[in-house]
């Protein structure tokens, strides 16, 4: 088989019908196409609205795609799977190997640890619970997360806080397709600095990363290509 | 992935009330390990699927496949009483909404936990109390309370109690009926971690029916939307509820409050 790319997307439409609102349909996006190969980081441009989320969303199966291909070369394994098509059962193996998604927002578990959060994806790979702890204090360390809160569940962490919990939780596994939705956007500029080289470094061991940015500087930091993302020409709602 | 082979196959599946739907041509499959998570308004038909599910109501049409041991995916309607009951008090657990419906409460909560021991033929009694002391701190009750009556624990606690008495068999398939509907929010999320943690660490394969969203997308890989005894909708926990389909299903997620 040749080298396919990591992440192949074919003729990608997404749109919504909002059924509590008369059947509103929202068109968001149509007719996307590209290729990501690992070692590449693909930023999604485009101004606010234009459905930059909504794309990174459908890349991680959160969103149900309308119509078109999302194609993702499984780890450790030859083939390629259509996340449109896929199974629950094959998506949710391909998170646990696969695919990881950073959001700006932690989904905080009751009563587990910051540590434990950020362990629990090199765990599901099999790591010993010793070994995944210890590195999971290594990332939150160089993520500046300090050590007094290693141990306690991130309610009530400042923002910033959380989302060093989530970026470690993202990135502790070294999966071989990153999403990335706005990791940065509630850091101070050396914690920035140090997602922008994690960044790098996953594209450096071969990573497909796609990103959106809203901070002009990480963007450029990281940016191996662009793709630019347009708000589709808006359509009448219809009633359904 | 490898989710192996199919261990509850569910097809067509109906029970009806007279002229009223229980639930009507049901069918999907769960796989080793997976949290299904069936949910619905009361009265979407959510308990009787489960009920029937377990077989402990007839279905009026359609089939239920166990995955039995030894002998492969079995029709259940073609078992014996007997072998179900085994089935019940062996490789299948049931957690019911209300403690008393799932405990006995007049006898010591080591007994709870050593009868279904008892059931699939252990007779040594320091055994089985050595294992009821285990499972009791594993779901974090004191073991020091084993021999009082779950009548003086707390709600809490007795569904706790409900789980260590389920698990202690290793069971491959458990059932769950609203086990959080009857806590305060206060102790909901200690139960929800522990069972997070002990559903992942014994690869446990879990039906669990609740109201609750928020459960559903902590718990389960999967998630059914029912209403009027009718799967309307059916995905990834995640997907359903940030991208639902069915109007019923956005009418659901838009009136929850989001926490």
């Amino acid at each position: 088989m040749p080298n396919l790319p990591t992440l192949g997307v074919r003729r990608l439409g997404k749109h919504f019908i909002l059924h509590t609102q008369g059947g509103t349909r929202l068109s968001v996006l149509d007719e996307i196409s590209f290729d990501v190969d690992g070692g590449e980081c693909l930023v999604l441009d485009g101004p606010s609205g234009a459905g930059k989320s909504t794309l990174l969303r459908c890349l991680y199966a959160n969103y149900l795609p309308t119509h078109g291909e999302i194609w993702v070369r499984e780890a450790d394994n030859p083939g390629r799977i259509d996340i449109v098509t896929a199974s629950p059962q094959q998506i949710v193996e391909l998170r646990r190997t696969t695919i990881s998604y950073v959001s700006q927002f932690l989904r905080v578990i009751p009563r587990v640890s910051a540590r434990d959060i950020v362990a629990e994806p090199l765990q599901r790979l099999g790591c010993a619970t010793e070994e995944a702890r210890d590195r999971a204090a290594a990332l939150l360390a160089r993520l500046n997360l300090p050590e007094r809160l290693w141990d306690l569940p991130p309610a009530t962490f400042s923002g910033g806080e959380q989302q060093r919990v989530n970026i470690a939780r993202g990135f502790i596994a070294e999966r071989p397709l990153m999403l990335l939705d706005e990791p940065t956007a509630s850091l101070d500029a050396a914690n920035r600095d140090v997602v922008v080289n994690l960044i790098k470094e996953a594209c450096a061991r071969g990573a497909a990363v796609v990103g959106i940015f809203h901070d002009t500087e990480v963007r450029d930091a990281v940016a191996t290509r662009r793709l630019p993302v347009q708000p589709v020409v808006a359509e009448s709602a219809i009633v359904a | 992935m490898k989710p192996g082979r199919v261990l509850l196959q569910v097809r067509g599946l109906s029970k009806f009330y007279g002229e009223r739907v229980g639930c009507e041509r049901v069918s999907f499959d769960l796989f080793p390990g997976e949290v299904l998570c069936i949910a619905g308004e009361s009265g979407s038909g959510k308990s009787t699927l489960l009920q029937t599910l377990a077989y402990e109501l007839r279905p009026d049409a359609g089939a239920v496949h166990y995955d039995l041991s030894g002998r492969g995916l079995t029709d259940l309607s073609g078992l014996p009483d007997s072998t179900l009951r085994e089935l019940w008090r062996t490789d299948w657990g049931f957690v019911r909404q209300n403690p008393r419906d799932g405990l006995r409460m007049r006898v010591s909560a080591g007994a709870n936990i050593g009868e279904r021991l008892m059931a699939i033929g252990e007779r040594h009694y320091g055994d089985i109390r050595v294992q009821a002391q285990d499972w009791l701190q594993r779901v974090e009750i004191d073991d020091t309370r084993l021999d009082e009556a779950p009548t003086s624990f707390s709600g809490g606690m007795q569904q706790r109690l409900q789980i260590a008495r389920n698990l202690v068999t290793r069971p491959r398939l458990v059932f769950m009926d609203e086990p959080t509907a009857g806590l305060d929010v206060s102790v909901q999320a200690r139960f929800l971690d522990l069972l997070r943690r002990l559903t992942a660490e014994l690869r446990l394969a879990v039906i669990l029916v609740t109201h609750d969203l928020a459960v559903a997308r902590l718990l389960a890989q999967r998630l059914i939307v029912m209403r009027h005894g009718r799967i309307v909708e059916t995905g990834l926990t995640d997907q359903v509820l940030d991208d639902p389909q069915h109007p019923y299903t956005q009418l659901l997620v838009s009136s929850v409050l989001a926490a």
